[in-house]
């Protein structure tokens, strides 16, 4: 049930937020958007840049000694320019506004604004979640694009076409681009957008907050890139001290970055969290939610409980950096490990993070195109549950010849071979529901078979990881790297691509083209698999990571391996071709319910309409009874008169 | 709502499931013999060492377990994808099957047997023999059987791994060579930023902290050359942070430690070495005098980075650029 | 939400929606995708693959010699970062009492199986390094430096030693080393006397210094052969193993090997 406090509360919050008149009164270019985000972003950072400067002339202590070290003005710099971004982008006004005691401006009627609105700070989660999508897309092409640099430099071990310290520069962009933006990529898009129709409600528990998470986003990309003027940082996505507190002012971008990110991660899991408990429609029990929601929900217990450990970790690695702490230096009464342990904690339930939304969309796509309803509905989402507990306590299988206490070993061996139980529920659930099924190999439905395929060969990898004496050898290795990326990438990607071909009719109401889809799918699959698997052979032959040189004997795999990477990439632009010609040119309009499933967001027109539902409905079913006979409709859109303020008179609210 | 499988389609489960238990059966005894007789000997990390031997046994029984897993997927995988795909005209939703108690109790017991069974199997690989070759920290576990064990120091720093051998007078090498069928203990330590210290062949990785010891056990079994990789990311030079050591027989090795010591000793390094210690404070070096160590903080980095506590009232570096 | 309201807010958002027209559409998306394109190229070019200029010595052999000079200075005046301590490498031939002889660079570029005629001149004041293992010489022809302390130019000290190691924690003996791990070649630089006034110019050309002549030879296949330093002198950061040290151009370079 919504929680609604005064009548007719329940209708949407105006998109845009203006001062107190109904939208179009003021010009586009007055009105708070990306373009006066950016001149506050600027402001913000001169603004940081002279505090910065101002601060390390008060102490020898802070002053670093020498005049080229400059990482305080670097560090309030983007910190005060994060800060203007946002102010510039208006989302401190509804703030401001009630601290004056004026009241929120609270237009009837939400109007179109072209495609201005995506660039301003909205209340709509449908708009966000279109944000988020076009900006996931961008980031994830971005670090692809450092990906065929370092494929391109991996081609030779001995012929070099960039410096030692470019590579590292590279490789830290690439995978921190990924790690700390690709954790948004399922949760944002789909995960924001439709979280609140999953459920039959009109709105998110906090709008403001979901949409300050994606304007946190692009401050966190520009933050991370603008470190290659630095030169980069050498530690890779990890960031271990004490190298990182050894290392240039690029290091600066990357510990802000990832913890802007962190914060827009915490915030769009809190929403979720209260969102799904206080917001589901009349009948909406717990047992009829479908799949991909309970992996959003379990994902944002994740995010709310293991980001703020990473934001510690990080804020004492700037404390290292600019006012001199010694948390993480050994000689002088810190600990190398200190860091270690925080980044893990955050680090493993993060590689779950990036999981279990691949999980919840292909658990979401299988019933629909198997025309089966999901089976084992109750331990499937028990295993999502499984994973994000257990996910707390296997961090140390990192460390394990880091020279941590060696009893810890056997223990935390344990935990993770037990994680891999849950984790394979998903595949329970997936085998049965193909049994006797009547399978339709549309495009989102060949995603998905693509993240079994792949996951299974990420999973038992990790089973090899999970054993200590064997990971002596696998340790750090190109075997490690082989597995993420079967795991995230064959796992996570697969299972965004197959969310944008299956939902991105119903959000931009038209439709993606089938062959150039299932041309990008096998171009995808088939070079992915072509790429990564040599990675579990290097791995075992001797390669470590993040290097630059290699053994000679190594260079065949390699050259394999990287010919597949730019093969890889170009299906990506296959992608990008059929996205941008559908949704920009082809435009053709998508049905309602192409796919004729049961889930509520295909009873609602596509796009769905500004408020959601023109009534909340009431939930008669559960969105699986494929092949059921005489199933009742998902839900009944247009309850009759009294039966929602039944429901809300029985559970004692006005309705 | 959770029903089993009708009754009138039980018999059609038993056939589809019989079919996918009898293509999958011979897959999977091809696989585990293949790789227990074609693969196994020649898997890595080969058989230099006693670790990397107990390593490659390690991996060769969890592929015999891994193959059968992968190919029960992918046989049952390809069978629905081929026998239940839809036929052309067939607008018909398929059997409305919400689960089945009894196959979802054997799958949750099954995965928790193996993976139990791995556990156990795993520690036992851990602990025999001593400690798999990872690092294990200052206060090792599991150590050898013996007493008879060669001590060596493996320093980091970027960008090179040094040794150092106890037992020879303290001497300080970049070349690692070690005898063959001798019990050897190293000892890692960083002086500066963690690396790690990985001989590929002999099976052992152990992190190198600054300021901890890390021990790791391994005992050469086979003569030969193997290459030393740093495996943990540290900087510029990372990537050839890597060098060559090798296996020979106890009286080359003799020769070459005694050759290295006497060395050492006649150019008057030896002397110039700090007394050996299983870690190093790089703010301490004894042999400078002490106005040296007060002034200069972190030495190397000329105080600055920390100032020294008697910053006040000093006269000045002394040995400032 | 029926009704003229609707009707009248969607006509004027249409008059409004000016991104409609297709020419318009393939214009904006054409520039999106220039300017993307020119993005990655400037990233790739400035930052990805640039590098500081490599001085080629392959052209200055003959039978089978040549002579590399390089200088290691306690600053440099020819960059952002002034106060980091950097090497220079001398132009093939050049006169080494000329600044314009020398290029504020690390990488140098050698002929295979060649026999390298080495000489560093050593302008930066003591550190002690972090191992004082580092200040034996080994990899070099003999094993051994030809050492000499300088006042000025042309101004010696002392004799020249030939000696196989200088102890870096006495005497303040040791500015820097000179190493190629891969090569096992590793050389310890000396610092003038400790009471000098140090060279503040750079590319150093008066004030004191130390001389240390080497040789080694190139291995017989091309590739490119990391070198370092091995006394940590980045003033600033932890360890002082970072900023110049981890730096091309200042206290890390290339030995590029050219040939058979």
């Amino acid at each position: 049930m919504a929680i609604e406090t005064t009548p007719g509360a329940d209708r949407v919050q105006p998109v845009g937020g203006e001062p107190g008149s109904p939208a179009g009164r003021r010009a586009w270019w007055a009105r708070p958007a990306v373009h006066t985000g950016l001149l506050g972003a600027v402001v913000g950072y001169l603004i940081g840049n002279w505090l910065g400067h101002l601060v390390q002339s008060t102490s020898a202590n802070f002053a670093q000694g020498l005049s080229d070290t400059r990482d305080w003005p670097v560090v309030l710099g983007y910190l005060f320019g994060t800060v203007g971004w946002l102010a510039g982008l208006g989302v401190f006004n509804d703030v401001f506004r009630l601290m004056a005691g004026k009241p929120l401006p609270d237009i009837e009627h939400a109007p179109a604004g072209g495609l201005a609105k995506y660039f301003r700070y909205t209340l709509d989660h449908k708009v966000v979640g279109i944000q988020y999508l076009f900006g996931m897309i961008v980031y994830f092409l971005t670090g692809g694009l450092f990906a065929m640099a370092i494929r391109t430099e991996l081609l030779s071990p001995t012929n070099h076409i960039m410096s030692a310290s470019s590579y590292l520069m590279v490789v830290g962009e690439h995978s921190t681009m990924m790690m700390m933006m690709m954790s948004s990529v399922v949760l944002g898009p789909f995960g924001q957008y439709f979280a609140p129709i999953m459920i039959g409600s009109k709105r998110m528990a906090f709008p403001r907050l979901e949409a300050l998470g994606f304007w946190l986003t692009p401050p966190a990309y520009v933050v991370l890139l603008s470190s290659i003027l630095w030169g980069g940082f050498p530690t890779g996505w990890t960031g271990y001290a004490p190298l990182s507190i050894q290392s240039s002012p690029g290091m600066d971008g990357y510990a802000v970055a990832f913890g802007l990110m962190g914060i827009s991660m915490i915030l769009a899991g809190f929403n979720i969290i209260v969102t799904y408990i206080n917001y589901r429609a009349p009948g909406m029990r717990w047992s009829r939610l479908p799949m991909f929601v309970w992996s959003m929900f379990t994902v944002s217990f994740l995010q709310v409980l293991a980001v703020p450990v990473l934001i510690a970790g990080f804020y004492i690695m700037i404390t290292d950096r600019t006012a001199q702490t010694a948390f993480y230096v050994n000689q002088l009464g810190g600990s190398s490990y200190l860091y270690q342990n925080l980044f893990w904690f955050f680090g493993h339930p993060e590689v779950y993070i990036l999981a279990l939304p691949g999980f919840g969309v292909v658990a979401e796509i299988l019933p629909v195109f198997a025309r089966k309803p999901l089976f084992a509905y109750k331990v499937g989402a028990a295993g999502m549950f499984g994973v994000a507990l257990l996910s707390f306590f296997v961090w140390q299988h990192h460390l394990f010849d880091s020279g941590i206490n060696p009893d810890m070993r056997p223990l935390f061996m344990l935990t993770t071979e037990l994680i891999s139980i849950p984790t394979g529920f998903i595949y329970l659930v997936a085998l049965g529901t193909l049994w006797k099924a009547k399978i339709r190999f549309e495009v989102p439905m060949l995603f998905a078979l693509g993240l079994y395929f792949n996951f299974l060969i990420g999973g038992i990898t990790g089973v090899f990881l999970s054993d200590v004496p064997a990971d002596t050898t696998e340790h750090g290795s190109f075997f490690v790297t082989g597995h993420f990326h079967y795991t995230i990438m064959g796992g996570l990607i697969f299972a965004f691509f197959g969310g944008i071909y299956y939902w991105v009719p119903k959000m931009l109401g038209v439709e993606l083209n089938k062959t150039l889809g299932k041309i990008h799918f096998w171009m995808m699959f088939i070079f992915f698999n072509s790429t990564f698997l040599p990675f579990f052979a290097l791995g075992l032959l001797g390669m470590p990571r993040r290097v630059f040189e290699y053994a000679l004997n190594l260079e065949g795999l390699n050259r394999w391996a990287s010919v597949s990477a730019f093969l890889l990439g170009s299906s990506f632009l296959v992608f990008l071709w059929n996205f941008i010609w559908s949704t920009g040119f082809a435009r053709k309009k998508a049905a309602a319910n192409p796919w004729n499933a049961r889930g509520l967001e295909w009873q609602i027109s596509s796009p769905p309409p500004p408020e959601n539902f023109a009534h909340i409905p009431v939930v008669l079913s559960g969105p699986y009874e494929y092949g059921v006979k005489d199933a009742p409709p998902v839900a009944d859109l247009n309850p009759p008169v009294g039966v929602v303020s039944a429901a809300y008179a029985s559970a004692g609210l006005e309705a | 709502m959770s029903h089993s499988a009708t009754a009138a389609g039980s018999g059609d489960s038993s056939r589809h499931g019989l079919r996918i238990f009898l293509i999958w059966l011979p897959l999977a005894i091809v696989a585990d013999l293949l790789i227990w007789f074609a693969w196994y000997p020649h898997m890595a990390p080969g058989r230099m060492s006693d670790q990397a031997q107990g390593q490659q046994f390690d991996i060769a029984v969890m592929a015999m377990l891994a193959a059968p897993v992968l190919l029960f997927v992918w046989v049952y995988f390809a069978y629905a994808l081929i026998v239940w795909r839809r036929r052309a005209g067939d607008d018909e939703d398929g059997e409305p099957i919400h689960g089945n108690t009894r196959i979802q109790a054997t799958w949750i017991t099954a995965t928790a047997v193996i993976v139990l069974g791995l556990f156990v199997f795993g520690t036992v690989e851990l602990i025999v023999p001593a400690g798999a070759g990872a690092g294990e920290g200052p206060a090792p576990s599991w150590r050898p059987n013996t007493t008879d064990i060669l001590q060596v120091q493996v320093i980091g720093q970027q960008w090179a791994f040094t040794y150092r051998f106890p037992q020879f007078g303290g001497f300080e090498s970049t070349q690692l060579e070690l005898p063959v069928g001798q019990q050897v203990q190293f000892n890692v330590t960083s002086l500066d930023v963690i690396h790690s210290f990985w001989p590929y062949l002999l099976g052992v990785k152990a992190d190198a902290n600054p300021g901890v010891n890390n021990v790791a056990f391994a005992k050469p079994q086979e003569l030969g050359r193997f290459v030393v990789r740093c495996n943990e990311l540290c900087g510029i030079w990372h990537g050839a942070m890597f060098d060559y050591g090798r296996v020979v027989t106890p009286a080359a090795f003799q020769v070459w430690a005694r050759g290295m010591q006497a060395r050492e000793a006649r150019i008057g390094l030896l002397r110039d070495l700090p007394p050996y210690a299983l870690t190093y404070d790089p703010t301490v070096i004894p042999q400078l005098g002490q106005d040296l160590i007060k002034v200069a903080g972190i030495t190397g980095a000329n105080g600055y980075y920390y100032p020294s506590q008697f910053q006040s009232g000093d006269p000045g570096d002394p040995v400032s650029p | 939400m029926a009704g003229p309201n609707r009707v009248r807010c969607a006509r004027r958002v249409e008059a409004r929606w000016w991104l409609v027209s297709v020419p318009v559409r393939v214009v904006t998306l054409l520039v999106a995708f220039a300017l993307v394109v020119v993005g990655a190229v400037y990233v790739v070019a400035h930052f990805i693959v640039a590098n500081p200029p490599t001085v080629d010595y392959t052209h200055a052999a003959s039978g089978g010699v040549v002579n590399v000079v390089l200088q290691e200075d306690p600053q440099n005046n020819s960059s952002s970062r002034p106060d980091w301590v950097s090497y220079f490498v001398m132009k093939p031939g050049a006169n080494p009492n000329l600044q314009s002889s020398w290029v504020h660079t690390t990488l140098f570029s050698v002929p295979a199986n060649t026999r390298v005629n080495m000489t560093i001149y050593g302008y930066d004041g003591c550190t002690p390094p972090r191992n004082n293992f580092w200040a034996e010489v080994s990899g070099t022809i003999g094993n051994v430096i030809a050492f000499q302390q300088f006042k000025d130019t042309n101004k010696p000290m002392g004799p020249v030693h030939v000696t196989p190691t200088l102890n870096g924690w006495s005497h303040c003996a040791v500015g820097h080393t000179f190493a190629i791990p891969s090569l096992h070649l590793f050389v310890p630089v000396g610092s003038p006397n400790a009471s000098a006034s140090l060279c503040s110019s750079s590319p150093c050309v008066a004030g004191p210094f130390t001389l240390q002549k080497f040789s080694f030879m190139t291995p017989p296949h091309s590739g490119e052969y990391r070198w370092q330093c091995f006394v940590p002198c980045g003033g600033g950061f932890v360890d002082g193993n970072g900023g110049p040290m981890q730096t091309l151009g200042y206290m890390t370079g290339q030995m590029t090997v050219v040939g058979s």
